[in-house]
């Protein structure tokens, strides 16, 4: 038994097949992140941290004459999002039903998808990730809600790159909002918005729930690592008579290697 | 190692690691796939400097050849580890066999027993190991 504790669950082999399903049915569109940059891992749950090669000078040294310095580690975060299965719902699964009431589970694959998205492009103070539209030095460019504009201020941002030397092709996070906008639109001539902007980047148009705005990023790999210990699971928390109560986890960590290979388009 | 020709088998463009078509594969797995074909055509150059140096009289010449199969060991352990580190089922089996002291088959059997039933009792996907095996994006739909 490993730290998910699922053999302590009161739920049956066909109940975790259709809670597992379900999670990753819904967690796939979400994790927009894991679409556009390299992914590393899954390194199991024992990964603490990722060496970044750099030191930090420490100020005191145990003996007169030495130097001292110390490692720099980008310690690894886990994420959690508790949620409860009712315990009728997983024996009317075991019946075969194919309709079983999961929405709180759809609620935490949501949720946990978000706080990925939202650490790698936006960053997480606390957890020392620093996320690709912060750390752009590209000046970010205003997207507004005016989608006729969208196809120039991405160009725009392609361009930047371009006279970076960031090669393409490029990937496009739009925020949820930005997003539907965009599925909206048909220019003149009724061509839709969606497929102008791809033609653009040269690569994925992802929905990103959590991002604010929109993304360009650079897809030529080897620019953003999204690290990971353990992989997207499913843990056991407790039951009583009515509910189980389960968790999504993951750890992860995130770094911005090349800090000129994306540019924000703020909302 | 140079290439053998294995995967161009015409004067067209050819992908033999692919058992299905390309463009419906998402990027992770055709990561797989071609580290999968880089790992046998290691193994085949490790095969085919054995047998050379099996045969070859002249000793500058087969410290050559040592020294090139060496090259070949290093390889192959990097595409094996790469592998195994994407897929955490096969590590968990390749983990009670490599490395172990004892009978070989002994081991295989008991290892993968092991880990297949413990990850079908936990319900877990067979390539993902206790995770839903989600991983990378790259290239999904």
């Amino acid at each position: 038994m490993n730290h998910l504790l699922r053999e302590r669950a009161p739920i049956t082999d066909a109940g975790w097949a259709v809670i597992d399903d379900e999670a990753r049915g819904r967690l796939t569109p979400a994790l927009a992140a894991r679409k556009l940059v390299d992914f590393a891992g899954p390194y199991g749950w024992e990964r603490s941290a990722t060496n970044l090669g750099r030191t930090r000078a420490l100020v005191s040294a145990p003996a007169d004459g030495v130097r001292a310095e110390q490692r720099r580690l980008l310690a690894m975060v886990e994420l959690y999002a508790p949620f409860s299965v009712a315990r009728s719902e997983l024996r009317d699964a075991d019946r075969g039903a194919l309709d079983a009431d999961l929405a709180a589970l759809d609620e935490a694959a949501r949720r946990i998808a978000t706080a990925e998205n939202r650490a790698v492009f936006h960053g997480w103070q606390d957890a020392g990730i620093s996320g690709i539209a912060e750390a752009s030095t590209h000046e970010a460019i205003p997207l507004g809600e005016d989608c006729e504009r969208y196809p120039r201020l991405v160009a725009r941002a392609v361009q930047a790159l371009l006279y970076a030397g960031v090669g393409g092709p490029y990937g496009l996070a739009l925020g949820p909002d930005a997003y539907t906008r965009v599925l909206e639109t048909t220019e003149h001539g009724g061509y839709p918005l969606f497929d102008h902007l791809r033609k653009i980047i040269g690569g994925p148009l992802v929905w990103a729930p959590g991002v604010r705005g929109a993304v360009v990023v650079s897809q030529r790999g080897g620019d953003f690592v999204l690290e990971v210990g353990e992989d997207l699971s499913v843990g056991y928390d407790r039951h009583d008579a009515d509910a189980v109560e389960l968790y999504l986890v993951e750890s992860l960590t995130f770094r911005v290697l090349t800090s000129d290979a994306a540019v924000a388009l703020t909302s | 190692m140079a290439f053998s020709g294995a995967l161009c088998h015409d004067a067209g463009m050819g992908f033999d690691q692919y058992h299905e078509p390309p463009e419906e594969l998402p990027d992770g797995t055709r990561t797989f796939a071609r580290l999968c074909a880089s790992l046998t055509e290691e193994a085949e150059a490790i095969g085919w400097y054995e047998q050379r140096l099996a045969v070859e009289p002249e000793r500058e010449a087969r410290a050559i050849m040592r020294d090139a199969q060496g090259e070949e060991f290093k390889h192959f352990s990097m595409n094996l580890e790469f592998l195994l580190r994407r897929t955490p089922l096969w590590r968990e089996i390749a983990q009670g066999i490599l490395f172990q002291e004892g009978d070989i088959v002994e081991h295989g059997e008991e290892s993968e027993e092991e880990a297949t039933e413990d990850a079908a009792e936990r319900g877990a996907p067979v390539s993902g190991a206790t995770s839903l095996g989600i991983g990378s994006l790259r290239g999904a739909k």
